[in-house]
Parts: structure tokens; C-alpha cells; sequence
């Protein structure tokens, strides 16, 4: 599939809006599931592009800027995937193999990623030598430049892929074997455990993992909705924080307060 | 000093809008640096008007500062109460700044990247995701509202508890709101990860059969002795739904034997690998391609 002149620059605005988010951490134009709908949405394929940002964002679950650490680039997945995926023109059908060439773009993304932020150390190095002046207005042209820098970060490769052309993009995708692009959605279908396991990693402690067992065999009744789920989630929370409040008053004051909100009540009786 | 300089709801509005772009000359350097003077220049501006005066104070704010973005908001709000005394007089230097400053900074960080990314974010993007999975336009929309609402509340609510808390903020911190918040959002948050583990991580072996059984006459439809046309599929539907099988043969696969124990075992042993190999430091990326090369090979050999 082709894009005409308007559908090209609406893709690079689209790409450079999620490189900054991709800094910034803010409005989440990065995230998968907005990155992709958007590049769906100027290029006229808004349903499989819509779908790969729904995939993409559930691997994408556990990724973060954490410290200084930086986290695979969802923003150049979720972009050059969805324009790949576009191009190629398969719709639906291409979104497993779109998924699978996002994961080697998030890579690559962090490469980009670390070399914008080395940038940057130049850019507060000008923003100090505007302090000495006390200039308010250079400090402010600087940090927007910074601020671009990051958008190009996205728009540049998201530029090139558009100027290869539909045809290179269309051949690679259809010279993949079946057996590789169903083995790959096999994968797609296990990977997003890592999401989850980095998420667990940072939540668990001893007194959460009986909430994690109840979810999962809840989750066993296909009956339930996932809002369902929800509504039962926080209602444990509210009942757990209340229970072990009330329990703490039981003991006078907390001071006995043995970590333990159950035996605490029951001690109560 | 006989006029005292305040800040104005309408300048602790603009550096709350502008503290979006805190990260945005973020470096290797002195991180959030640059976005933080630039978040206070709408206050500083304000409060200081000579030239030496606003130098030392852009200077001040070019020191290192890193935390989750969000979170920032309430150091902003007590480094704004402390430049406002310290313009009308007060005897507060640049080191008490600075301190309050990486002080805050440490246990705040601590507080957010569990709340927004840990269980926010997973939360809100499995639900916009399942959604937009299905197709359905609600979902990026939700989650881009649902988002931005609580993260620009959280901003400006955190930003006027700190601008009117001053530099009390750090005493607040450790009572318990916010640890009642965190410890609720985790709870949720274990418990709704663990459902979509069962519901999500799709680990199948279908392919891997483990006894083929030929069934005795009357157990499966008897399709070559069906009456013709619509009353031939009436009564197979009939016979379908009277618990007779399809085939002659009953097919049990390794998947079937799995789903008697608990659906989504599999699934849930494959994360406690993941957890296991990040505690050994293995880099995500790797278990996700690793993931995609296992996914293929075991398609290739007829597992999965």
C-alpha cells in the first residue's frame, strides 16, 4: 500500500509526537496501543493497526524507565512496526509478523534511545553557560530543543522506512516462512509473560502473594469479565486495609501489632 | 523588605504545566536537570528580578535531580514554598534547597514507579489493550483518558500539597495515606496480574496428542448413516449436544491432560521462569527473543 503526501507527513508528526513522549513519560503517545492506533488512523487502516498496539502493549506491560535504566523503546516498536504493517497491506493477517519484527526495533530503539540522551549532556552543558547570563529565555529554547531532538529520535527512522518504499517492506514480510510466522506468534503468545514477571518481580512480597493465587484460579472461571476481576480486586484491597487497621486498634494502639492483620483480628475474639 | 512576593494559583498553574516536560533534556550527566529549571522558570522569574539574582537562582537548579516524573510534582511544590521565602528574606541558602531537594527525591521515587508504573499502567494498558485486541476504539481512548486524568491530577494536587505543606512534606510522607495507597494498589495489582497470566500468556501444547482412542458404536456421531439433507444435521446437532462426540476417534492432547489440573499452568510456571531469570539479572530483551527462538523450534518440531 502507497501513502499519498499528507498521509506521509501526518506519520512523521505521529512519529515525532511518540519519540517525545518517549522522553517525557507524560501524555503516553508512546504506548503501543496509542502509538499504533494513531499511525492506523492517518494511514486509513485503523483496525489491524489498533490490534497490533493491543498486542504490542500487553509485552510492553512491565517496560519503564526505572532510574537511570532505560527500558526497550516501545515508541520505535510500536511506530515502525504499525508502519510496516501498513505497508505491507496484508491487514490482519500481518499483525503476528509486525509483532515479531517489533521486538528487534525495541532493541535497536535503546541504542537510539542512549545516544539521544548522551546529547543531551551537551545540550545542559549550553543550558549552564545561559545560567551565567540569568537568561530565562535560552534555558527555555534549549530545553525545547532537547525536546525535539528526542522526537526526531522516532521521526527519522520512521522517515526511512517510508522512503524504502511498500515494495523491500512487502517482499521481506512475504519471503517469511510459515513455519517461522507461526512458530513467532507462538512466541508472541508466550513473551508477554516477561511483561508480568517484571511486574510481579517489583510487587511481590510474602503478605501479596495469597492476592496472586486467588486471581489466578478466579481467573480459571471464563464467566468472570476482566472488569469482573477488577470489581473483586478491590474489594479485597478495601476489605485487607480495613481488617488490618481495625486489628491494629484492637491491639492498644498498634503496639502489638504483629504484621499478622488475620491473627489480629482472631486474637481479638 | 516592606512587599512581600507571592506566588499566584496562575504561576504555580503554568510551572505545573511545564513540569510535563521535565524529562525532556534528561541525561547521563544530571538527569532531570535541565527540565526541572525549566519547570521553575514561571516562579523564578517572578520572585527574583536582577540579573545576579536570577543567574544564581538558574544555577541552583541546574544540580542534579532524578526521580519518577510524576512525583516530582510535590518536591516542586515544596521547592516553590522555600524560593518564595527565601525571595522575601528568609535566611534559607542554596544547600538547604538542594537538600530538600535529594531528600525527597530518594523515597518518592520509591513510592511512584511502583504506583504509576507497576500498577497503574499494567492495569490500565491490559485493560486498553484487550480492548483494542478485540477492536474496539474505546480502548486507546480509555487508556489515553485514564492516563492523562490521573496523572495530571496526582501532578496538581501533589504540587499544592507540597507548595502549601512547605518543607513539612518529608514528615508527611512516612504517615500512612500513601501507604495505605500503595499497599492497596498492590494488592489489586498482584491479584489482577495473576488473572491475566491465566487469561493472557497463551503457552499451548494441542499439538502434542497423548492417546487416541477408538470409540465404541452409539459414543460418536454416526455420520455415514445420517438421513440426508436438513434432518440429517438436525439430528447430529441433537446427538452433538447429547454429549456424543464428533469423531470416531477421541483425541486427548498434552493440552487437555494440563487443563484438568488448572488452566493455564503452563503459563503461570512460564512467568516464574521469566522472575527467576530477571532476579539472575538476565536483560528482558534476551527472554524475549530467547522466547520467540523456543516458540519456533517447538513449532517446528510438532510440540506447540
Amino acid at each position: 500500500m502507497t501513502l499519498n503526501f499528507i498521509q506521509v507527513i501526518l506519520v512523521v508528526l505521529v512519529s515525532f509526537l511518540a519519540g517525545m513522549e518517549g522522553i517525557l513519560d507524560e501524555f503516553h503517545f508512546h504506548q503501543p496501543v496509542i502509538a499504533c492506533t494513531l499511525i492506523g488512523l492517518v494511514t486509513g487502516q485503523l483496525v489491524p493497526c489498533m490490534i497490533l498496539g493491543g498486542s504490542l502493549q500487553m509485552i510492553a506491560l512491565g517496560w519503564a524507565n526505572i532510574g537511570a535504566a532505560v527500558a526497550p523503546d516501545a515508541a520505535l516498536a510500536a511506530i515502525a512496526s504499525a508502519i510496516i504493517l501498513v505497508l505491507g497491506g496484508q491487514g490482519r493477517a500481518g499483525v503476528s509478523s509486525a509483532i515479531a519484527i517489533a521486538v528487534p526495533l525495541a532493541v535497536a530503539g535503546l541504542l537510539l534511545t542512549i545516544l539521544a540522551r548522551t546529547l543531551a549532556t551537551i545540550i545542559v552543558h549550553v543550558m549552564d553557560r545561559a545560567a551565567e547570563e540569568g537568561s530565562f529565555t535560552k534555558i527555555d529554547i534549549w530545553q525545547w530543543i532537547a525536546i525535539c531532538m528526542q522526537g526526531l529520535r522516532i521521526a527519522i527512522p520512521a522517515a526511512a522506512i517510508l522512503a524504502v518504499g511498500a515494495g523491500p517492506v512487502k517482499a521481506m514480510l512475504n519471503s517469511m516462512p510459515s513455519w517461522l510466522t507461526d512458530g513467532l506468534s507462538i512466541g508472541g503468545g508466550m513473551v508477554v509473560a516477561v511483561g508480568y514477571a517484571m511486574v510481579i518481580n517489583m510487587m511481590a512480597s510474602r503478605e501479596m502473594w495469597p492476592f496472586f493465587a486467588l486471581g489466578f484460579v478466579l481467573a480459571a472461571v471464563s464467566e468472570i469479565t476482566l472488569i469482573g476481576l477488577g470489581a473483586i480486586g478491590v474489594s479485597l484491597a478495601l476489605v485487607y486495609l480495613h481488617l488490618e487497621k481495625s486489628g491494629n486498634s484492637g491491639n492498644g494502639g498498634g503496639g502489638a501489632n504483629t504484621g499478622d492483620p488475620v491473627g489480629d483480628i482472631i486474637d481479638k475474639y | 523588605m516592606a512587599d512581600q512576593v507571592k506566588l499566584t494559583k496562575t504561576d504555580r498553574r503554568r510551572v505545573w504545566w511545564r513540569s510535563t516536560f521535565l524529562q525532556g533534556s534528561w541525561n547521563y550527566e544530571r538527569m532531570q536537570n535541565g527540565g526541572w529549571a525549566y519547570s521553575l522558570i514561571p516562579a523564578l522569574k517572578k520572585l527574583y528580578t536582577t540579573k545576579e539574582d536570577r543567574a544564581a537562582a538558574l544555577k541552583r537548579h541546574l544540580e542534579f535531580f532524578n526521580t519518577h516524573p510524576y512525583v516530582a510534582s510535590p518536591v516542586i511544590g515544596v521547592t516553590l514554598a522555600l524560593e518564595e521565602e527565601r525571595a522575601n528574606g528568609a535566611p534559607i541558602d542554596d544547600v538547604t534547597i538542594q537538600g530538600v531537594k535529594v531528600g525527597m527525591m530518594g523515597p518518592l521515587a520509591g513510592v511512584g514507579d511502583p504506583v504509576f508504573w507497576y500498577t497503574v499502567k499494567p492495569i490500565v494498558g491490559a485493560l486498553a489493550a484487550s480492548l483494542a485486541m478485540a477492536g474496539n476504539i474505546m480502548g486507546p481512548i480509555l487508556y489515553f483518558v485514564v492516563w492523562n486524568a490521573i496523572r495530571m491530577g496526582f501532578m496538581w494536587y501533589t504540587q499544592e500539597f507540597g507548595y502549601k505543606a512547605g518543607s513539612k512534606i518529608t514528615e508527611d510522607l512516612s504517615g500512612g495515606i500513601l501507604q495505605d495507597i500503595t499497599k492497596g494498589a498492590s494488592i489489586l495489582g498482584m491479584f489482577i496480574l495473576a488473572a491475566l497470566i491465566e487469561r493472557w500468556v497463551n503457552v499451548d501444547f494441542s499439538p502434542v496428542k497423548v492417546s487416541t482412542i477408538k470409540q465404541s458404536k452409539g459414543a460418536f456421531i454416526d455420520w455415514a448413516n445420517l438421513p440426508s439433507g436438513g434432518e440429517g444435521i438436525k439430528k447430529a446437532l441433537v446427538e452433538q449436544k447429547a454429549g456424543l462426540s464428533l469423531d470416531k476417534y477421541k483425541v486427548t492432547t498434552l493440552q487437555d491432560n494440563l487443563n484438568t489440573l488448572i488452566p493455564g499452568l503452563a503459563a503461570l510456571l512460564l512467568t516464574f521462569l521469566c522472575m527467576w531469570l530477571l532476579k539472575k539479572k538476565v536483560s528482558p530483551i534476551i527472554i524475549i527473543l530467547g522466547l520467540f527462538v523456543f516458540g519456533v523450534v517447538m513449532h517446528v518440531i510438532g510440540v506447540m
